[in-house]
């Protein structure tokens, strides 16, 4: 596996056919391997951010580049986690986890080896013939994101996949999806709505205002890793949550 | 008791009641000049076992022809979906026609169909298939353009091919609605059958099948049998519905929602 890219947003420009401006020359660039998280009010537009990124969607002016070229050069290698755990409801936990796999052709074998290794990694081997209907929330969620890094992704997009969760759930998905991104290194881009979530996870946070949607403000989180449950008892990991509180506080008057 | 036991014995002692009631009815509530309006369970027994060579023969003749137009509708308009589902503007274009052959009524295909194929199966297959060809078709289209948006743009991502996206996504995705269609189809099929016999079954070399039979028996003011002919006609479509629920549960019970769970 390569390196994860480095990601370039140049005055990144986008409009819904004669829709209001969703974003407003967005620009920003990513170390590989870092992990981006974005949070905002609604309809700031960070989740069409990563449809940007995905390509499921083009920018109406700008430029986005990965290592400096057309992000469709690294689509190969991207990896997508829906707010909904999007599985496929008539296939089992390990089918489910080998369908992009199966999409790109690879063949049976190493699509088994690779399942299985996912499958451990998000502990859910057990479950491997169970179907979606007969899981929880999490156990979808750690599906799904089983699916994506059964494609050993180098860049990681995450649209609130953990929205729904109860906040232990939540907590527990954190902290694996941390262990995960050390062990390979992807870069990733997560939207959340939750800014402990943010503080925990991210190198840096991108704090969103909406009308048009734009970055208001950019926080390095400097807190040291591996982070762990621990990390939530810090007296910076707080400092950190008040900070990221009163910048989405002064873009959105609704937020908590 | 458990539940299992209650599901047979309950509707089990519910019929023993009923044909209890219906021998009451003939022997202590009508006059004796009426009573053949309603001849009693055992005549219609009598009936059935005196003309059984018949009458098996037309239902057979009837069961072919409902499974050759059945069989014929769940082809066609699977094909007929799939084309359906390519664009909205194909839908607008066809629609129209599709409903216009649901609502001619059989009797009034029928003798168009026998000048098209002569009477007989072919003609009994064909009306099947015409009624039984809508609702099959709607539904599964509905099906197969019904499909979740996040499971689309994951088989966008992951560039799956059309072949990809239609056979890994969009099939399994209409199962559940092609059962719909298939279950409102099975109770029809008989039916139509039955009746595509009436109007189109008779100048078969074979006998023709049970409706056939049944416009034999009225001529001939034989009630008895043709109450047997009605209760024979009643099982055809048990047995085909039976047999359709039976699939579906195959095909959906380990994953749809319509399915209780039962396991774990």
């Amino acid at each position: 596996m390569s390196a994860s890219p480095r990601i370039e947003f140049r005055d990144v420009t986008k409009r819904f056919g004669d829709g209001p401006l969703v974003l407003d020359r967005v620009s920003f660039s990513t170390q590989p391997g870092e992990f981006i998280s974005l949070i905002g009010p609604s309809g700031c537009g960070k989740s069409t951010i990563l449809r940007l990124l995905a390509g499921l969607s083009p920018v109406s002016s700008g430029a986005i580049t990965a290592d400096g070229l057309d992000p469709a050069a690294v689509a190969n290698d991207l990896a997508f986690v829906f707010q909904e755990p999007t599985l496929l409801p008539w296939l089992s936990v390990a089918h489910n986890v080998e369908v992009p796999l199966q999409l790109r052709g690879v063949d049976a074998a190493t699509r088994a080896g690779r399942r299985d290794r996912v499958l451990e990694l998000v502990r859910l081997r057990e479950k491997a013939g169970a179907y979606p209907r007969q899981l929880s929330g999490g156990q979808k969620m750690r599906v799904s994101i089983a699916r994506a890094l059964a494609l050993s992704p180098r860049m990681m997009l995450l649209d609130e996949p953990f929205g729904a969760l109860d906040e232990m759930t939540r907590e527990h998905l954190n902290e694996e999806l941390l262990a995960f991104h050390a062990e390979q290194r992807w870069s990733a881009f997560f939207v959340t709505h939750s800014v402990a979530e943010a503080v925990f996870l991210s190198n840096r946070i991108f704090v969103l205002a909406a009308n048009p949607g734009r970055i208001h403000a950019e926080i390095t989180v400097p807190l040291p890793g591996p982070r762990t449950a621990d990390t939530r008892l810090g007296r910076e990991y707080h400092d950190l949550v008040a900070h990221v509180s009163r910048l989405l506080r002064s873009v959105d008057p609704d937020a908590a | 008791m458990s539940s299992k036991v209650l599901k047979i014995l309950l509707p089990a002692l519910a019929g023993a009641l009923l044909l209890a009631a219906w021998h009451a009815t003939h022997f202590y509530f009508i006059s004796e000049e009426r009573r053949f309006l309603l001849p009693p369970p055992a005549a219609v027994w009598d009936a059935f076992v005196k003309d059984a060579p018949h009458l098996l023969h037309a239902a057979w003749n009837t069961a072919q022809g409902a499974l050759l137009g059945f069989g014929l509708a769940v082809v066609i308009s699977f094909a007929c979906a799939l084309l359906l589902s390519l664009s909205p503007l194909v839908r607008v274009s066809l629609y129209p026609f599709l409903t216009a052959v649901q609502l001619t009524p059989l009797p009034i295909l029928a003798p168009i169909c026998v000048i098209w194929v002569g009477a007989g199966l072919a003609s009994v297959a064909v009306l099947t298939f015409a009624i039984a060809f809508f609702p099959l078709v709607v539904n599964t289209t509905e099906g197969l353009i019904s499909i979740d948006r996040n499971l689309l743009e994951l088989f966008q991502l992951y560039r799956a091919s059309r072949w990809q996206q239609l056979f890994l996504l969009r099939v399994p995705a209409a199962l559940p609605y092609f059962f719909t269609g298939l279950r409102i189809a099975a109770t029809l099929a008989p039916i139509g059958a039955v009746v595509a016999d009436m109007n189109a079954g008779s100048s078969a070399g074979d006998g023709g099948g049970l409706g056939f039979q049944a416009v034999i028996y009225s001529s001939q003011l034989k009630i008895p049998a043709l109450f047997a002919t009605a209760a024979l006609t009643c099982l055809l479509g048990f047995i085909f519905n039976a047999a359709i629920l039976a699939l579906a549960w195959l095909a959906l019970h380990h994953w749809h929602d319509s399915y209780e769970r039962t396991d774990r």
